[in-house]
């Protein structure tokens, strides 16, 4: 409906030259086969480059893109990335396994339940502690899925944000205060939880907290239709983002892309399901995968589609477990928690898990002290961004604040 | 596949290369020689049995001051489901083992990540730049041995609690300029922190008496 809007086409060629054509507006057709007749490569000799960030609102946080740009056009993104090392790897080193717990919650801090959970299952993996109550694991689901529904609700709104839609932000950031709520009963403090513990959990679930989840849930699933009404289903918004940022499996595999970004462009694969972790194999649910209902698999839409699947998802796991949870209330969380924490000397482990931006790693080497040897976190983000010449190259620059909003960064996550 | 017939499969095709089968290890690893990283990982990837598609991960590491640096490949098969570690060990003075870019993405950023924290150099690497710290860092930060640099750019790096230092640093005629800028008020500070601390140790004496 708005093809005739668009005057203009953008042709990507195998050299990765681009040609942008007019559209013939009353035949309703393009000059394909006239093309040389046209104005083809304006642009040309006119190439200068921007810096996009490191302050910038749509890099979400202190990423520098430096573009070259042809007029409008996209023609080469390089991203600087560093902004926000910390170097939590050299921390590591120098602090005892427990300690390191806190700082995974800042890798990302819009998932920290997830970063605990991947650390600690890497950590218990090493001192080959696989027996936990059933409790724990339990709500380690549950607070893990909760955190999994508000980082998803902060990306779909701040995808909105990106897009020009402002209200579908503030619906999302209503409802991802809830879980926070809930998440700050639970542990103390509202993004930063220390919560799930190397054999455990820090605290034990307080009295009625998962009746209040039950709640909520009973409250977020109407609020999502709602929310799908106003953006998912917006024509509007459908058009703009149904074709652009184009990702094909093969790139997305072979760059290392997880998470919603891999399964955008069609590849069936969560760790969840695939290689389950935690009590994942005891629950029942499906894997969102892109499908490009509405323009080519793998766009920006694809993405944004996925994480709006993954939240319903994530309520269905959450009622399981909190089914599951029931006869086990009378447990102790922390009757497993290793008194002495002390790997063998030499032992080492990669363990993996999905945390809502695809797969955390962590790689921990032990040299029989208290005290990890070394700790190597593998960030999805990470790998996430660093494609992000490939899929821009050849677009606008408007639609460059899309693809960079559907990929989700968290700089934290990319920095460490 | 399990990782015993990777290291048998992987030891038919190159033999001396395969140095070490760590089949007891929580992740089973197999060390290879660092000049046949690139053969070795594209054989993996490439040979329909094993189809080695993803690289989870690539990780610098150093085994002590004393001894060797690594590179550690941890690979996987979407399709065929199974994995396996690949280590190498470079000798700390001349830490240099071939690319793998060309076999996965992925493996351009980690590279860089490698060189940049460890000074790993990746002969054949299209772009081997700094990537987390910035250009003109000096030394390796995660290497065992590293020591961090007094100043960066005027700015002092490491940071220290002891006042008395900063004292002594003002009186430098190297100092940097954020010792230059407050240089008046250091000796005040001085005084007021130890004044602070000796009031405090007073009023708690006298608590105590």
């Amino acid at each position: 409906m708005f093809g005739n809007l668009f005057k203009k086409k953008r042709y990507i060629f195998e050299d990765e030259s681009t040609m942008v054509v007019d559209l013939d507006q009353s035949a309703g057709r393009y000059y394909e086969e006239t093309m040389s007749k046209l104005e083809i490569e304006s642009y040309q000799g006119d190439e200068m480059v921007v810096n996009m960030g490191p302050q910038h609102p749509s890099t979400h946080g202190v990423l520098r893109l430096e573009l070259v740009l042809d007029g409008e056009v996209v023609k080469k993104v390089t991203p600087h990335i560093g902004y926000l090392h910390r170097n939590f790897e050299k921390h590591a080193e120098s602090i005892s396994y427990n300690e390191v717990v806190p700082y995974c919650d800042r890798i990302d801090y819009l998932a920290s339940m997830n970063q605990d959970l991947a650390y600690v299952l890497a950590v218990e993996k090493l001192i080959g502690l696989n027996e936990l109550p059933e409790k724990v694991e339990y709500a380690r689901v549950i607070t893990c899925e909760l955190n999994r529904i508000a980082s998803h609700l902060v990306a779909v709104g701040t995808f909105g944000l990106d897009v020009g839609a402002f209200t579908p932000f503030l619906w999302a950031f209503r409802d991802r205060e809830k879980i926070l709520d809930l998440l700050e009963w639970l542990s103390g403090a509202r993004m930063l939880y220390n919560y799930i513990w190397v054999g455990g959990l820090a605290r034990d679930l307080p009295e009625g907290w998962l009746q209040k989840v039950r709640e909520f849930l009973d409250y977020f699933e109407p609020k999502m239709v709602e929310f799908n009404k106003l953006l998912t289903t917006n024509h509007i918004f459908i058009e703009r983002t149904a074709e652009i940022g184009v990702m094909t499996p093969e790139v997305a595999v072979s760059y290392g892309c997880t998470g919603p970004v891999l399964r955008g462009s069609g590849v069936k694969w969560d760790l969840r399901k695939d290689e389950p972790f935690s009590y994942y194999d005891k629950f029942d649910f499906d894997v969102p995968v892109g499908e490009g209902k509405f323009g080519p698999v793998g766009s920006v839409l694809d993405r944004y589609l996925v994480r709006i699947d993954e939240m319903a998802e994530s309520v269905k796991i959450i009622r399981q477990a909190l089914d599951g949870i029931e006869p086990f209330t009378a447990q102790d969380v922390q009757a497993a928690i290793p008194k002495r924490l002390r790997p063998a000397a030499g032992a080492e482990a990669y363990v993996r898990s999905e945390t809502p931006r695809g797969e955390l790693g962590f790689l921990i080497r032990s040299d029989g002290s208290d005290v990890p040897f070394r700790v190597k976190s593998r960030s999805p983000c990470f790998s996430n961004i660093c494609m992000i010449d490939d899929i821009s190259r050849g677009g606008m620059i408007a639609d460059l604040v899309l693809i960079i909003g559907s990929l989700d960064i968290v700089l934290g996550c990319i920095d460490r | 596949m399990t990782p015993e017939q990777i290291h048998q499969k992987l030891q038919d095709k190159f033999g001396d290369a395969i140095l070490e089968f760590g089949a007891e290890a929580l992740d089973p690893f197999i060390k290879i020689e660092a000049s046949h990283v690139l053969e070795i990982c594209t054989f993996l990837k490439n040979d329909s049995g094993l189809s080695f598609t993803s690289l989870m991960c690539l990780s610098g590491m150093d085994y002590g001051e004393d001894a060797n640096l690594g590179v550690i490949y941890n690979l996987h098969s979407m399709e065929k489901k199974h994995k396996i570690t690949l280590t190498v060990e470079l000798p700390r003075t001349e830490a240099r083992v071939h690319s793998v870019e060309s076999v996965w993405r992925t493996a351009d950023w980690h590279e860089r990540e490698a060189f940049d924290l460890f000074g790993i150099h990746f002969e054949g690497h299209p772009d081997l730049r700094r990537i987390l710290c910035v250009e003109d860092w000096e030394g390796y930060p995660l290497r065992k041995d590293y020591v961090v640099q007094e100043f960066y750019h005027g700015m002092r790096v490491p940071y220290k609690e002891d006042w008395e230092d900063y004292e002594t640093l003002a009186k430098n005629p190297e100092r940097g300029h954020f010792v230059f800028q407050f240089e008046s008020k250091v000796p005040d500070l001085v005084e007021s922190m130890k004044n602070g601390k000796s009031a405090k140790n007073k009023s708690e004496d006298k608590s105590n008496g």
